[in-house]
C-alpha cells in the first residue's frame, strides 16, 4: 500500500544497475539527504552534534569499514581502536607538517597511511581464518597503542603525551580546533559520511564485493572459481583500513580535538565498533549506519532516563549500560543474526504486500 | 651477576605464565567440549572473585540499585563469612551461572558458526562485568582468603647460600604454582578416568554421535561450563589476591589468548606450556629490550609473538592439525 514498486519499469540496463532500483527508495533517501545538508545545519545546536550527530556518523563510518572487513569479506578484526588511532595520528602528523594543505587532503591522505598499516597486519589473514585471526588482529590493537604511547615523534615531544587538534579552515570555516561552530562538525562529517557510504555501496556490489563475498562464504570454493585469495583479502583490509582511518582521522581532528591513544583508541572502542555491526547487520551499508545510531543513542537515552528522570548515580547507569549492551548482542545473535538491517527489509517486505498476506 | 639478574627474571616470568595459564585451562576445558571460544573466562574470573569477596564481607547484592530505586542506604548485612565457606557459595553460584548460560545462550545456539559463538561469548563477558559491577558496585576490593603473600624467605636464602645471590620470588606465586598443578592433574584425571569425563570427551569429538550413545549434551554443558566457572573462581582468587578485585582482572583473559594460540586451542599441556613461554618470554624481552624501547612491552609482546608464530604453525605448538575439507 505504502510501499510500492508495481509500475516502476525499468527500461535500460542503467536504470536496472542504480544504485537504488526501487524509486520510494530513491526518494527517500533523496529527502533524507536534503534535510540532512538543507535542514539540520541551521537547526543543529552544541548539544546534538556533540552528544548525537557527530559521533554517529565517525562511528558510522568506522562501522561500514568494519563490515566491508568482516560482514562482507569475513575477516573478523578486533583491532579497530588501534587502525583509528594510525588515523587519528596520522592526520596529527599531517596536519602539524603541513600546515598549508587542505585539512581534507589529510583527511584522506590519513585513511591511505591506515589502508597501508592495514595492508601489512592483513597479511598473516593469508594463513589463518576465524578467530585465530581475530586475535592476531589484537596484535595490532596493542601494538599499535602502545607505539603511539611510546614514540615521542607521534605526539610532537608534547608533555601531556597528549595530542591537539590546531585549528584549520574549510572556505573561511573553522572545521578543527575550539573556534568550530556545531555545524561545521557536522558538516565535515556529513559529507564524508555520505561520500564513503556511496563508495562502499558501489564497491560491494560490483566484482571487487563478489570476491569479498565468496572468500567470506567459503574460501576454498571462491580459490577454486578463480578468485585469488591474496588480492580479495588484501583489498578487504586495505579499503576496510582507510575508512577506520578516515573515521579515527574525523574522530579526533573535529570531534574529540585533543586524544591519548591508550584512552581515545583502546580494546573498548574495537568492541564497540565491532558491537554495531553485529547489531546493525552484518554485510549491510544501512546495517552500519542503524547499529552506529543504535549505539550512540542507547548511553544518551539510558542517561536522560535514569539519571536525569530517576535520579540513579552516572556509573550505575554506565554499568546497566553495559549489562543491556551485553544482552542485545546475545539476542540478537540468537534472534536475528542479520540484525536491525534484516528487520528493516522484512519491514519493507511487509509493506510492500500489505494489506495482503501474500 | 648479569646471568643471575636475568635468571630472576626468568623464574618471576615462569610464575606469571602460571597465572596465565590458569585462565588459558578455563578457555581449552569448554573449547574442546563445546567448540565454542569462550571470551567471558576473564569475566568470569572478575565476576567470581567479586562474588567472593561480596560474600565474605557480607554485601547486600544489589546494593547501588536497591539504593537508587528505593531511596534506601544499605550496604552490608552486618556479618562476615569464613574463607573456605564464602568459596563454597561462589562455586555454587558459578554453577547456577552455567545453567543460565546453558539455557538463555548455548542451546539458542547450537550449529552455529564458531565466530558467531565467539561473537555471543563477548556479549555475554560485557553482560557479566555489568552484572558484577551492579550486583557488588565497581569500587577495588581486597580479596584475602588467607593464602600466604610477600616475598618467599625459604627460596632467598636458599638461592643466597647456593650461588651468592638471593631471588625474589613471591610466596603466592609458589603457591599458584602448586595448585595450578594439582588442578591440571585432576582435570586430566577426570578426563581420563572418570565415567562423566569420557562422555565430555565423545561430546567434544561428534556432537551427534554422542547425542546417539546416550550421551545427554544438555547436561555435559552444564558440567563443562560449571568447571570452567570453578577454574575461573581459582583464577579469580589467584589475581585476586594478587592484585585487587578490579576491572583490570578481566583483561588476563586477553592475554590468555595468545596463550592459547601459542599452545594451541585444544591441548590442556599445550596451554600449561604456551602460560609458561609467554611468561618468560614477556619478563625476558622487557628485561633485555623494553628499557631500549621506552618499556610496557608486556603490553603487546605476547601477541606479536603469537602472530609471528601462527603463519608459520596456524595450529599452535599441541593442537591438532587443522584439516579443511570443501
Amino acid at each position: 500500500m505504502f510501499y510500492r514498486e508495481a509500475g516502476d519499469f525499468k527500461t535500460s540496463y542503467r536504470d536496472d544497475g542504480q544504485t537504488f532500483p526501487i524509486r520510494l527508495d530513491r526518494w527517500g533517501y533523496y529527502a533524507i539527504l536534503a534535510v540532512a545538508f538543507l535542514v539540520v545545519p541551521f537547526v543543529i545546536d552544541s548539544y546534538w552534534a556533540n552528544a548525537v550527530l557527530v559521533p554517529f556518523l565517525i562511528y558510522a563510518i568506522a562501522a561500514i569499514g568494519l563490515n566491508i572487513l568482516t560482514g562482507y569479506a569475513g575477516q573478523v578484526s578486533l583491532g579497530t581502536g588501534g587502525f583509528m588511532a594510525v588515523g587519528a595520528y596520522a592526520v596529527y602528523k599531517l596536519m602539524t607538517s603541513f600546515p598549508g594543505v587542505p585539512i581534507v587532503v589529510h583527511i584522506v591522505l590519513a585513511g591511505a597511511i591506515t589502508a597501508v598499516v592495514g595492508v601489512l597486519f592483513g597479511l598473516p589473514s593469508l594463513r589463518i581464518k576465524g578467530f585465530y585471526l581475530a586475535v592476531a588482529t589484537l596484535a595490532a590493537q596493542f601494538f599499535l597503542v602502545w607505539l603511539f604511547n611510546k614514540v615521542p615523534w607521534f605526539y610532537n615531544y608534547s608533555a601531556s603525551g597528549q595530542i591537539n587538534a590546531p585549528e584549520r579552515t574549510i572556505l573561511g570555516w573553522a572545521v578543527t580546533g575550539p573556534a568550530t561552530t556545531a555545524s561545521a562538525k557536522y558538516l565535515i562529517c556529513l559529507v564524508f559520511a555520505v561520500v564513503l557510504a556511496w563508495v562502499a555501496r558501489n564497491l560491494t556490489r560490483g566484482s571487487v564485493g563478489r570476491k569479498w563475498m565468496a572468500i567470506r562464504d567459503m574460501d576454498i570454493a571462491a580459490e577454486i572459481i578463480g578468485v585469488n585469495p591474496l588480492t580479495a583479502k588484501l583489498s578487504a583490509f586495505a579499503v576496510s583500513s582507510f575508512f577506520v582511518g578516515i573515521a579515527g582521522a574525523l574522530l579526533f581532528s573535529v570531534y574529540l580535538g585533543a586524544a591519548e591513544a591508550s584512552e581515545a583508541f583502546g580494546i573498548n572502542k574495537s568492541f564497540l565498533v565491532l558491537f554495531m555491526i553485529i547489531i546493525g547487520g552484518l554485510g549491510s551499508i544501512f546495517g552500519s549506519f542503524a547499529g552506529a545510531a543504535f549505539l550512540v543513542l542507547l548511553p544518551v537515552l539510558l542517561k536522560n532516563v535514569l539519571v536525569a528522570q530517576f535520579g540513579w548515580p552516572t556509573d550505575l547507569a554506565a554499568h546497566i549500560e553495559l549489562m543491556i549492551v551485553g544482552a542485545l548482542i546475545v539476542f540478537f545473535l540468537i534472534v536475528e543474526p542479520h540484525g536491525l538491517a534484516r528487520l528493516w527489509a522484512l519491514t519493507k517486505e511487509k509493506l510492500r504486500l500489505w494489506p495482503f498476506p501474500h | 651477576m648479569e646471568f643471575l639478574y636475568a635468571s630472576e627474571v626468568l623464574a618471576n616470568g615462569l610464575m606469571a605464565g602460571v597465572m596465565y595459564s590458569l585462565v588459558a585451562l578455563g578457555f581449552v576445558l569448554i573449547y574442546k567440549a563445546s567448540g565454542v571460544f569462550n571470551y567471558a573466562q576473564g569475566v568470569m574470573a572478575l565476576f567470581a572473585a567479586m562474588t567472593l569477596v561480596g560474600i565474605m564481607e557480607g554485601r547486600v547484592p544489589f546494593a547501588h540499585l536497591i539504593n537508587a530505586a528505593f531511596g534506601v542506604h544499605v550496604s552490608s548485612f552486618g556479618w562476615t563469612v569464613p574463607g573456605l565457606f564464602a568459596i563454597l557459595l561462589t562455586a555454587l553460584i558459578m554453577v547456577g551461572l552455567a545453567i543460565a548460560i546453558e539455557k538463555l545462550v548455548l542451546k539458542h545456539l547450537v550449529g552455529q558458526e564458531p565466530i558467531i559463538l565467539f561473537m555471543a561469548t563477548i556479549g555475554l563477558a560485557w553482560f557479566l562485568e555489568g552484572l558484577g559491577d551492579v550486583m557488588w558496585g565497581a569500587d577495588v576490593k581486597v580479596l584475602d582468603v588467607g593464602l600466604p603473600q610477600g616475598i618467599s624467605e625459604t627460596v632467598e636464602t636458599m638461592t643466597d647460600n647456593w650461588l651468592g645471590y638471593g631471588f625474589f620470588i613471591d610466596r603466592l606465586d609458589i603457591w599458584a604454582a602448586v595448585i595450578a598443578a594439582a588442578l591440571v592433574a585432576a582435570l586430566v584425571g577426570f578426563s581420563q578416568y572418570t565415567k562423566q569425563g569420557r562422555a565430555m570427551r565423545a561430546v567434544a569429538d561428534d556432537h551427534q554421535a554422542a547425542l546417539s550413545v546416550g550421551i545427554s549434551l544438555q547436561f555435559i554443558w552444564i558440567m563443562v561450563w560449571s568447571i570452567a566457572g570453578f577454574v575461573a573462581l581459582v583464577a579469580g582468587i589467584m589475581w585476586g589476591t594478587k592484585s585487587g578485585v578490579q576491572f583490570s582482572l578481566s583483561l588476563i583473559a586477553l592475554k590468555a589468548l595468545p596463550v592459547l594460540m601459542l599452545g594451541g586451542f585444544t591441548s590442556i599441556p599445550g596451554a600449561i606450556v604456551g602460560g609458561l613461554i609467554i611468561g618468560m618470554g614477556e619478563k625476558l624481552f622487557e628485561y633485555f629490550v623494553g628499557s631500549m624501547v621506552g618499556g610496557a612491552t608486556e603490553n603487546w609482546f605476547a601477541y606479536v609473538l603469537a602472530l609471528i608464530f601462527l603463519v608459520f604453525r596456524p595450529q599452535g605448538l599441541f593442537g591438532e592439525r587443522i584439516i579443511e575439507r570443501v
